[in-house]
């Protein structure tokens, strides 16, 4: 192979060398940290992912260096190819700022908001975005259009009230299924996320498409109200799958496995395995093995410290480990006198329930049930 | 040995008087001020007749809230329990099916709902993280009790009675307007 061509742009001051080819988008994520614009439809690893959802927008001050006129609008960065010599601003470009505020308020007209309901809460690209980008208050004043909630086969739950249009289920059932049988529907307003005619999905890697949602509009139904993810324990697991790599991470509350997710790097995209491909994860780890033991555990999930789902996790080997006793062993043999054992008042997180193991959302009787054996 | 500041002072050890030993003086004047306090206004107030007024911003044991057609507000977000500094606030969530419409305000809610009296230090963070205005912090105290056991308050403790079917419950739960 010739040797690469190399081209030298520059992102908020920061100047950086890329292969010609690469977008502005991936020239700043190589660069990292807050120069990188969000985006909420590009994924790197879906091909022909992006354009749509307008959150990537940057300010090109010089177009390059045999051209060095400004690009006249902004542009999205995650379709636009870098050039040699190109300037551009992200966050120092007022206009950038204030054209993600307008995204922002357009992508939540008719987002529904119920982010105490959803399980995507504490993960999810559109809080993260509107929490960073956005303003606080909104000017639109009439109904929010909305759909009923369906099923997308019996693991996935389509909120479509939630989504936000970005395409990237159906690149990934495009992509990675040998069929897909869901699209979008419709135009404009009336635009929805569904199946022809109810028909559900099943293949073995749909399941990602829950992985690569922004938002809470495609949500693991095994994993459904169980528990909000800052209270569950991210841990990195492997098993021997002989449909997909087994690299997953593990959602546990205590020892119980509550959800399985694919391993996700820091843009919030599935990492890539060892051999450099994307670690898509199959439905029957992702929605069937919730027991502990089916999988080999290799220690904690390093979780952003800015990230809701870090709190209560402690350094080192803190909540993995069972520390041992000492009393008995300072004590002559004495066990502590304890005034109350906390299982025995408490209802909640009891100890003979499971229920990471029930298939769907827990209901009233589930308890009742649990209630009445006990 | 030098002394750092000159408030320092030297002891009084001369030897005291025969009115000194006697003592009588200082014991008059002790007295005098014991009973002159009995002419004082009283700051005590004899409690559980007599309450004293709670300050607006008071913030006593807590309750679930209702809305006006007496469905519970909570929808087991978990924003109360990952705000409490004391770690006293723990839940699971069900999912609402049908025909609880007039149970539940919205499709998920708390099927247990836990708050550890032992445990909680009556910050009112759980009340400012509410997104719901499910949880308040109302102007009664944590009764006392004789075991441990009785602190682990459940949702049929913490619970507001029903506007609709226990008004005169909720009206007396509700308390006087502040």
């Amino acid at each position: 192979m010739s040797e690469q061509i190399l081209f030298k742009v520059t992102v908020d001051g920061i100047t950086i060398e890329v292969p010609a080819g690469t977008t502005i988008l991936q020239a700043a994520r190589q660069i990292g940290g807050e120069v990188a614009p969000p985006a909420m439809c590009y994924y790197s690893k879906l091909k022909g992912s992006g354009g749509k959802c307008r959150t990537c927008l940057v300010e090109v001050s010089k177009g390059s260096e045999k051209d060095p006129r400004p690009m006249p609008k902004l542009v999205a960065s995650c379709r636009t190819t870098v050039m040699d010599g190109m300037e551009v601003k992200n966050i120092t470009s007022e206009k950038v700022i204030d054209a993600r505020a307008g995204v922002v308020e357009f992508l939540l007209l008719n987002h529904p908001l119920d982010c105490p309901i959803c399980d995507q809460a504490g993960e999810c690209h559109l809080q993260d975005l509107s929490f960073e980008h956005g303003k606080a208050k909104t000017r639109f004043e009439f109904q929010k259009r909305t759909f009923k909630k369906h099923d997308l086969g019996e693991n996935i739950q389509l909120h479509m009230t939630r989504c936000i249009l970005c395409y990237r289920c159906v690149f990934t059932a495009d992509q990675l299924t040998n069929k897909r049988v869901h699209g979008i529907l419709d135009r404009g307003d009336h635009a929805e996320i569904a199946t022809h005619i109810e028909k559900s999905l099943d293949n073995e890697f749909i399941g990602n498409v829950i992985d690569v949602c922004p938002v809470g509009a495609l949500t693991d139904k095994t994993f459904r109200f169980k528990n909000r993810v800052w209270f569950l324990k991210p841990m990195d697991a492997h098993r021997d799958c002989p449909t997909c790599n087994g690299r997953v991470t593990l959602w546990n509350r205590g020892d119980e496995v509550y959800r399985v997710t694919a391993r996700k790097d820091e843009w919030g995209e599935i990492e890539d395995t060892p051999d450099g491909k994307p670690g898509w994860i199959c439905n029957t780890c992702r929605f069937d093995k919730k027991d502990a033991k089916d999988w080999v555990i290799e220690g904690p999930r390093a979780i952003s410290r800015a990230s809701v789902i870090s709190q209560g996790h402690y350094a080192g080997n803190v909540g993995t480990t069972i520390p041992t006793e000492t009393f008995k062993a300072v004590n002559g043999g004495r066990t502590p006198h304890l005034l109350m054992d906390i299982h025995d008042e408490s209802e909640v997180n009891q100890q003979n329930i499971h229920l990471g193991q029930i298939q769907g959302p827990s209901h009233g009787d589930t308890f009742n049930k649990i209630e009445n054996a006990s | 040995m030098q002394a750092l500041t000159n408030k320092a002072q030297a002891v009084n050890r001369k030897p005291m008087t025969f009115w000194e030993r006697l003592y009588l003086i200082n014991i008059i004047k002790g007295m005098m001020i014991t009973f002159s306090h009995m002419f004082k206004k009283q700051p005590t107030i004899r409690y559980p007749e007599e309450k004293r007024e709670f300050s607006p911003v008071f913030r006593g044991l807590h309750v679930l809230n209702r809305d006006e057609e007496g469905r519970e507000r909570c929808t087991a977000c978990g924003l109360c329990a990952v705000a409490c500094p004391a770690e006293a606030i723990t839940m699971e969530a069900a999912e609402r099916v049908e025909g609880e419409e007039n149970l539940y305000r919205e499709e998920k809610y708390a099927a247990k709902y836990e708050i550890n009296m032992l445990r909680c230090i009556f910050c009112g963070l759980c009340e400012d993280a509410c997104p719901k205005d499910a949880i308040y912090l109302s102007e009664t105290f944590a009764p006392a009790n004789f075991t441990r056991k009785g602190f682990i308050y459940g949702k049929p403790d913490l619970l507001i009675p029903n506007p609709k079917t226990e008004a005169g419950a909720f009206a007396e739960a509700k308390g006087v307007e502040a």
